[in-house]
């Protein structure tokens, strides 16, 4: 393969590597931050994206590469999102005064981190793109550097994202080790030639090691802990974007390690993931019954689904990748709606964090309270809402797996909704029940587009929208590996 | 007609539109709220005319669905609709109920009415999905996304201790459906369809049956309620608005019944045959133990809210003991439940508007002041007793005779507790009605008046009518039931 081959297939990543340059040389002599800067690190988002679509398929770089129809359909939403926090992050800084241009440029550089992940065929592609993604993360979490909270969100996610990059990279050399090589191909080959096609016990060291690795990045149980502290200290558009793209693409990175690199031990990583999986759910379900603050909240609300996510990922083949595409595809959407709104509010120009800010919410800001209602029964998994339809996917393949653990897990996931259900009813009981509190302010007026838009989707756009997402998300599936 | 019954679930939705339309052009005021009303009351006048006409089309003779509409829609599902001649009643009695509603609710829903009637008439739609769905995930969605407006109905115009009242209903309610939607999906990759007509024929092995049952039982046995998943209902009616009360009991939970009838005894044929006696002894303890309970209640709604828990025991009863008496008894029973239930939550609605309280102890001697209502009230307790001229005679009789031919004993006991409900229901009417007025507030309550006389008048007509000529019901279902019972024994090979 010629390199211009090869560079067309990583087209995306280069497009955003140089605008991230570009950007860091505008924005460091320019110092301002203008809607043409936001505006050209949206465009070269979109530009990503679009080049990620029409670009064509093949494996880059002697295999260390994948650039498939399942990375396109990942990139396209996660550089999607990385716009949308981009704008959000922008709006949310301009209310305090505080806009800097790092912003832009740290998202863009996440995103890069992100794609480069979701498309990596090697251990060493893998971690560069994570670590990439994640510097850029712990920066966003203390972007308030003068407020205490921020920063330790920043500490606390960046010296417990240090222990998980350590593991992950512990396990990559055990890997490397076992199987002489970091490409998956030739892991998933050095496995197969093991006897009896299961995977020597050193190879299987250092996968359980990296899937814990993978676990902290995702934020499924028992890897959790920092979520709700970083989800509570960060500022809030960032928390929206740490909830939606950069969880897609930890996704994908389980799907790409496990389906490529180890194909033949289904049955030892799926009773991990499972394990994992229904942790994640109950974890997520008790813990955010105690939880006042609703960004704490939200973080456990999180872990739960990255559990339901993280059952799509351990059914594994084209109907799990599949459901877990289009789980992770409507749970972004809406719970960067639900950040956007959280954003658009505030009292007496303090923002509106806990439960008790929101009561009688519905009295005071209809619409706003309307939307956050909606997202409340989505995640609940009520159905018409989006987040109905995720679950259907989710454990609809692992009911048609034909596996017993998996369909009792996803039964056990099922009665662990209704655990969560009451602290989302209790947030709709705040707003639409109790005595309203005055003094809303009028909302910011982007991010409550943005959550109105999110709102409806979740319902009624999304009965329409699986219509063509639904396909897209199979075909996605099905060409997942076969560049 | 195709399109038709499409129209007539959605029908409801258009009201709330222009609900919506009428407060944002006129603002959120006394003015709104008066024009609201008429609209979601002719609205629902107009669904009850479009379900009429529904009736009036429907072919008795064939036992398949009709009205069907089936388009494609994501993921191998369908948007398909239908009726057949044990859904089609449902519709009607939910169509026949909501104006009522609508109306119960005129004077005593103060605060925000727009609200109020939007859940309704969202409500109303999503029930007759219920009855109409023709697809599993349909269905579902139907099913449970009825469960929201009912939240906020008791969470926002319900009683002190609403706020629980709401959480125990939804929680309750939303743990079974959650095991029924992990059977649904099951079934869905089994099957490789969701259709619920190619379901009712597909046959699944006897082991699976047995599971997919019980978590579609779980779904229903807290739908109906029964004994003992039935501690949210009484909760849930005693906090409940008047008009929430009527549709709860009149509606809501026949979809528990309807799920039976539906997905149980067609679907899971060999399972049903297993767990008949698991059915049989859990309504045989809801018609006695309910019965006593009732007895023991010292609030109005608290009364009849166990009153309805014994009734339902007769419908499931009558349910799965496999012929066809029993069948048609337990349908019967259901939409006489649906008016008589309905009726006497607005008999203690009309007291309640008036005195605020629903101890029974603070009443006595209402005959002396309201000799009309005390009439009303008579005739819809008797009704409840199963007195023969009233509906609930036939369902009760016919119901006892299917189970009599299946078990006995279940049969003698439930025998028992019709017993029981005249003690309760009669012992309820003495120290509400009769007597010397002995509170001086009660001085001067009033009688019935106008809109609540209108109220009564179709229930009363309904109540008589089909207690006199229940056929009118039959002759809809005799041949839909047939095809269940048929399809039942040659699967069971009784």
């Amino acid at each position: 393969m010629t390199f211009a081959a090869n560079f067309s297939l990583v087209l995306p990543e280069v497009i955003l590597g140089l605008s991230a340059l570009v950007l860091l040389v505008w924005g460091a002599f320019h110092g301002k931050v203008t809607p043409l800067f936001n505006g050209a690190a949206v465009l070269a988002l979109l530009g990503a994206a679009v080049a990620a679509v029409v670009g064509p398929h093949g494996h880059a770089f002697n295999g260390v590469y994948a650039a498939d129809a399942a990375a396109t359909y990942a990139k396209v939403a996660i550089y999607g999102f990385s716009a949308i926090a981009v704008i959000l992050g922008d709006r949310w800084l301009a209310v305090r005064g505080d806009q800097k241009f790092e912003f832009a440029v740290l998202v863009v550089l996440s995103a890069l981190g992100m794609g480069v992940t979701a498309s990596a065929g090697d251990l060493i592609s893998l971690y560069i793109g994570v670590e990439l993604q994640s510097l850029a993360l712990y920066v966003l979490a203390a972007f308030r550097r003068d407020d205490a909270k921020s920063s330790e969100a920043g500490l606390k996610y960046f010296v417990l994202g240090a222990l998980s990059s350590g593991l992950l990279l512990y396990g990559a050399s055990l890997i490397y080790g076992f199987a002489g090589s970091t490409r998956f191909a030739d892991i998933a080959a050095a496995g197969a030639a093991v006897a009896h096609g299961a995977h020597g016990v050193g190879l299987l060291f250092g996968l359980v090691f990296l899937l814990c690795g993978l676990a902290f990045k995702v934020s499924a149980a028992p890897f959790h802990m920092w979520t709700p502290d970083v989800y509570e200290g960060a500022p809030t558009p960032v928390v929206g974007f740490f909830a939606a793209a950069p969880k897609l693409a930890a996704m994908m990175m389980f799907a790409r390690v496990l389906g490529d690199a180890f194909p033949d031990s289904v049955a030892q990583w799926r009773q991990i993931l499972v394990v994992t999986a229904l942790l994640s759910v109950f974890v997520g379900a008790f813990a955010g019954l105690a939880q006042n603050n609703l960004k704490r909240l939200w973080a456990y609300s999180s872990i739960a689904n990255v559990g339901y996510a993280l059952l799509g990922v351990a059914t594994g083949g084209e109907t799990g990748l599949h459901s877990m595409l289009l789980f992770m595809t409507l749970y972004m959407v809406d719970v960067t709606g639900f950040f956007a709104c959280l954003q658009a509010l505030s009292r007496d120009g303090k923002p509106m964090e806990t439960i008790e800010d929101m009561a009688g919410l519905v009295k005071e800001r209809p619409g706003i309270a309307l939307a956050m209602t909606a997202f409340s029964l989505s995640a609940l998994g009520l159905p018409p809402f989006s987040g109905f339809w995720a679950k259907f996917y989710v454990f609809g393949a692992a009911m048609g797996s034909g596996d017993v653990m998996l369909q009792w897990a996803a039964v056990l996931g099922l009665v662990g909704s209704v655990v969560a259900a009451f602290y989302y009813l209790r947030l709709i009981k705040t707003m639409w029940f109790d005595a309203p509190v005055a003094g809303v302010d009028k909302p910011q007026p982007t991010a409550r587009a943005v959550g109105f838009a999110a709102a409806l989707f979740s319902f009624p756009i999304v009965l329409v929208a699986l219509i063509w997402l639904d396909p897209a998300a199979r075909a996605a599936a099905a060409a997942f590996g076969h560049a | 007609m195709t399109g038709l019954l499409s129209l007539t679930t959605f029908a409801p939705l258009v009201g709330v539109v222009l609900l919506l339309g009428a407060r944002a052009l006129h603002g959120d005021n006394a003015k709104t709220d008066n024009l609201a009303k008429w609209i979601a009351l002719a609205t629902t006048l107009v669904t009850f005319a479009l379900s009429v006409v529904l009736v009036a089309q429907f072919d008795a003779k064939d036992p398949g669905f009709q009205f069907v509409e089936d388009v494609s829609w994501f993921a191998g599902l369908h948007y398909r609709m239908g009726v057949d001649g044990i859904s089609i009643l449902f519709v009607l009695l939910t169509t026949f109920l909501l104006p009522i509603c609508i109306i119960a609710g005129w004077k005593s829903v103060e605060k925000r009415v727009v609200e109020y009637l939007i859940c309704f008439l969202v409500l109303e739609t999503l029930v007759i999905g219920v009855f109409c769905a023709l697809d599993l995930i349909l269905f579902y969605l139907f099913f449970e996304g009825g469960l929201v407006p009912m939240f906020l109905i008791i969470g926002i115009w319900g009683g002190k201790r609403r706020v629980y009242a709401a959480y125990k209903f939804f929680l309750y309610t939303l743990l079974g459906s959650v095991l029924m939607l992990a059977a649904i999906l099951s079934m869905i990759s089994i099957a490789h369809t969701s259709s619920i007509p190619a379901l009712m024929v597909f046959k699944f092995a006897p082991w699976l049956q047995t599971w997919l049952w019980l978590a579609f039982f779980a779904s229903f046995a807290v739908k109906m309620p029964m004994w003992p998943v039935h501690t949210w209902l009484p909760d849930a009616h005693v906090e409940a608005p008047t008009a929430g009360s009527v549709i709860l009991a009149g509606i809501l939970l026949k979809m528990g019944g309807y799920g039976f009838l539906r997905f149980s005894l067609p679907m899971f044929p060999n399972a049903s045959e297993l767990f008949q006696p698991l059915v049989f002894a859990l309504s045989a303890i809801a018609i006695v133990y309910t019965s006593l309970v009732a007895f023991r209640q010292t609030d109005i709604k608290k009364l009849i809210a166990y009153s309805s828990v014994a009734h339902m025991g007769f419908v499931t009863m009558g349910i799965f003991s496999g012929n066809a008496a029993g069948e048609q008894g337990a349908i019967f029973q259901m939409l006489s439940h649906g008016l008589i239930s309905g009726a006497l939550f607005l008999c203690v609605g009309v007291v309640y508007d008036r005195m605020h309280t629903r101890e029974i102890a603070f009443y006595g001697g209402l005959t002396n002041r309201m000799p009309w209502y005390a009439a009303v009230f008579m005739l819809f307790t008797m009704g409840n007793v199963g007195l023969p001229g009233t509906s609930g005679f036939v369902g009760e009789i016919l119901t006892m005779t299917g189970t009599y031919q299946a078990s006995t004993w279940t049969a003698l006991v439930a025998a028992s507790g019709v017993i029981f409900s005249a003690v309760y229901a009669l012992n309820l009417y003495r120290r509400v009605m009769f007597g010397e007025i002995v509170n001086p507030e009660l001085k001067d309550i009033t009688d019935l008046d106008k809109r609540e006389i209108l109220i009564f008048a179709p229930l009363i007509i309904g109540t008589l009518v089909l207690g006199v000529y229940p056929n009118l019901v039959f002759n809809l279902t005799a041949s839909s039931v047939d095809g269940l019972v048929g399809a039942w024994r040659a699967a069971v090979g009784g």
